[in-house]
């Protein structure tokens, strides 16, 4: 049992983490019909400017993270609207693609470049306590996770739900042109998205991190599996992608120990091609019709 | 008179029509990006430096050598590619790779164009493919792990160990090498787990060695993989001994994982804390030079650099074949060849033997605990 429950408390923290990267695909999409294949390494990024900000101008973490969520907003999100999206979108959904999908790699061997290609130790945010739970040891650095990501989330869906500008979005993600004539400042409400998506990557990349270690690579793997998580959960819907993100993280802590360690990674993909075929709107998103 | 001016003038003019002779060219071909960054920028400093002395004294029979460098990524297929590569450049000899996985397919390319290829990785399999050019610059798990298995059970008194390893060429050998010395040693395995490569979460491989009744755990992944599992295995509380091979407490894993590798111990072949003398000024001029402490992989690509001026002097001439010929069965001793840091030897398949150390990380730095003679 005490086994049970920290796989579980393993997996949310591993899951909330893919859940703050999913919901990015989620807001996105909906803002921009934008598929961002560079999302993973949106999250990786981060994690170098807060050690640019640590080891070149030798600030302390917390002063680093504000630098790197600066940075973030500026580069991550009103750069990546004005200079990639913005012109490509036009062209249609996979000139876009295909243009994200340089983007992750032009960032990817940018850090390789100039910060190296060898990992990088990154502080913990979180003091590095263990508490025994019905037996089962769990980490402040779990708990702190989950708590930041839930939180953060939560926030989102509060600022999306019960404030002004959160319903405007809603309104400018649902129908832009009917939002436009009710006096709604679309472009703005597109670009807040894209700012709340490059919020969302800094928290995921200082939260996820110290347990990955700041390497260029990193985005490889969480891309990946924000993308599934956003999928399995419902591409247009953020509880979807959060639930999305949860389950992706429990389901591949109890497939590497109660199945096999080896094919751990095939069961979130495993669990994509279900979804596709018996729910394809995803576990809580809800079906679209769109002219091909 | 003038049959002598004109012979005079004829030899003259031959010798100054002469190319003069070319630089040596050796290929660096190393893991500088991928999984096997941390191993490989090691290893390629380790070359440079070598060489760098070596050019500073005259280089390899009065000849300068010049390096060429060539990134494998940490993929096999790219690595052979490298090979091929430096082959077409004209290499005389290669440096690299380390990751066992790239050098079981690259070292049939050099075996094919009669290259001798000094080799960081460790794996059981690398000499056992009866390559004449292969050379190990540190010997295989297959002799090291039997080393740290009579410490388990004659020092430490283990019954029942577990072991976690990285599903790759690299991990298959060092597992095999545990096993087998298990087996031998009277000491039961159980729990097994194997991981991916360059995997990044470790939550579900702790969980299963700390649910199981192991009184200590073998470790078995290279140093990124090691460093994200010393940090998951502080953060869930496993606290029962940890203990592996270099790749598990080198100084680029304590670097990454910092307090979480405290208590790790392992067998180690090359130490840059070994109380050697030529190995303390070795790892002083490179972290001079470089501004990080040096691992055992830079310590490998140094001494393969030297090993590689010595045999070539021996032969007399940058031969390939012949060098590699020489190779085998050969000893170096440190006091006639101090470039070699430590008397090192190879067999006629390319395995070397040297000293080696146990050593248990604490407060952040490797601290020798014993000396074992070569086997």
């Amino acid at each position: 049992m005490a086994e049970f429950i920290q796989i579980i408390v393993s997996g949310l923290a591993a899951g909330s983490i893919y859940a703050l990267a999913a919901v990015g695909f989620t807001l996105l999409w909906q803002a921009s019909q934008t598929i961002n294949f560079a999302q993973g390494e949106f999250v990786m990024l981060p994690a170098f400017f807060v050690l640019v900000g640590m080891t070149v101008f030798g600030l302390p973490l917390w002063p680093s993270v504000a630098l790197a969520l600066a940075l973030s907003l500026l580069i991550l999100g009103v750069a990546f609207k004005r200079l990639i999206v913005e012109p490509m979108l036009p062209h249609g959904t996979l000139p876009l693609v295909i243009a994200t999908i340089s983007l992750g790699l032009l960032m990817k061997e940018s850090v390789k470049e100039f910060y190296g290609a060898t990992a990088q130790p990154f502080p913990a945010i979180f003091p590095q306590t263990v508490y025994e739970i019905a037996g089962a040891s769990v980490s402040m650095q779990d708990i702190g996770n989950l708590v930041v990501s839930m939180l953060a989330i939560g926030s989102l869906q509060l600022f999306l739900n019960r404030t002004r500008t959160g319903r405007c979005m809603q309104a400018s993600a649902q129908n832009p042109a009917v939002a436009e004539i009710l006096g709604v400042n679309v472009k703005r409400m597109v670009l807040y998205t894209f700012l709340i998506n490059a919020g969302l990557a800094t928290v995921a990349s200082v939260l996820i991190s110290p347990i990955y270690l700041a390497k260029f690579s990193n985005g490889e793997t969480l891309g990946l599996v924000a993308f599934i998580a956003a999928i399995v959960g419902g591409f247009n819907q953020i509880r979807g992608a959060l639930v999305g993100g949860l389950l992706i993280g429990v389901i591949d802590n109890l497939s590497a120990v109660y199945i096999s360690a080896q094919y751990r990674s095939a069961m979130p993909l495993l669990l994509l091609i279900a979804i596709i075929l018996l729910r394809p709107q995803g576990l809580l998103g809800t079906s679209e019709g769109r002219t091909v | 008179m003038i049959r002598k001016l004109i012979t005079t003038t004829a030899m003259v003019l031959a010798l100054g029509a002469m190319p003069a002779l070319a630089e040596l060219k050796v290929g660096s071909i190393v893991e500088l990006s991928g999984p096997g960054a941390a191993a490989g920028t090691n290893f390629r400093d380790g070359v440079k430096m070598g060489f760098e002395e070596i050019n500073a004294q005259g280089g390899i029979l009065k000849e300068p050598v010049k390096v060429l460098e060539y990134d494998s990524q940490t993929d096999p297929q790219v690595s052979r590619a490298m090979v091929q590569k430096g082959i077409d450049d004209g290499i005389y000899a290669i440096m690299g790779t380390v990751f066992s996985s790239s050098t079981v397919v690259n070292m049939l390319v050099a075996r094919q164009a009669g290259i001798p290829q000094f080799t960081g990785s460790e794996a059981p399999s690398i000499v056992a493919m009866k390559n004449p050019y292969i050379f190990r610059t540190a010997f295989g798990s297959q002799k090291g792990v039997p080393k740290l298995a009579k410490y388990m059970s004659e020092t430490m008194g283990l019954k029942k160990v577990g072991v976690a390893w990285a599903n790759t060429e690299f991990g298959k050998g060092g597992h095999k090498a545990f096993v087998d010395a298990m087996k031998a040693a009277n000491i039961e395995i159980v729990v097994d787990v194997p991981s991916e490569q360059a995997q990044a979460d470790f939550s579900a491989d702790v969980l299963k060695l700390k649910g199981s009744t192991a009184e200590a755990f073998f470790i078995y992944y290279t140093e990124e993989e090691s460093a994200r599992f010393l940090r998951e295995a502080r953060k869930q509380g496993l606290n029962k001994p940890l203990l592996g091979e270099t790749t598990l407490i080198g100084h680029k894993v304590i670097e990454l994982a910092g307090d979480a590798a405290n208590g790790a111990m392992g067998h180690v072949g090359l130490t840059p804390d070994a109380d050697i003398p030529a190995v303390k000024e070795m790892v002083e001029r490179f972290k001079t030079k470089f501004k990080y402490t040096p691992d055992h992989n830079a310590i490998k690509g140094y001494t393969a650099a030297w090993t590689l001026k010595y045999v070539t002097e021996m032969v007399g001439k940058p031969d390939s074949k012949a060098i590699a010929e020489k190779l085998h069965g050969l000893k170096l001793t440190a006091k006639e060849h101090p470039g070699v840091l430590m008397d090192m030897s190879w067999d006629d398949t390319g395995e070397m033997s040297r000293e080696s150390f146990v050593v248990k990380v604490e407060n952040g730095k490797q601290v020798v605990q014993a000396v074992l003679p070569p086997n």
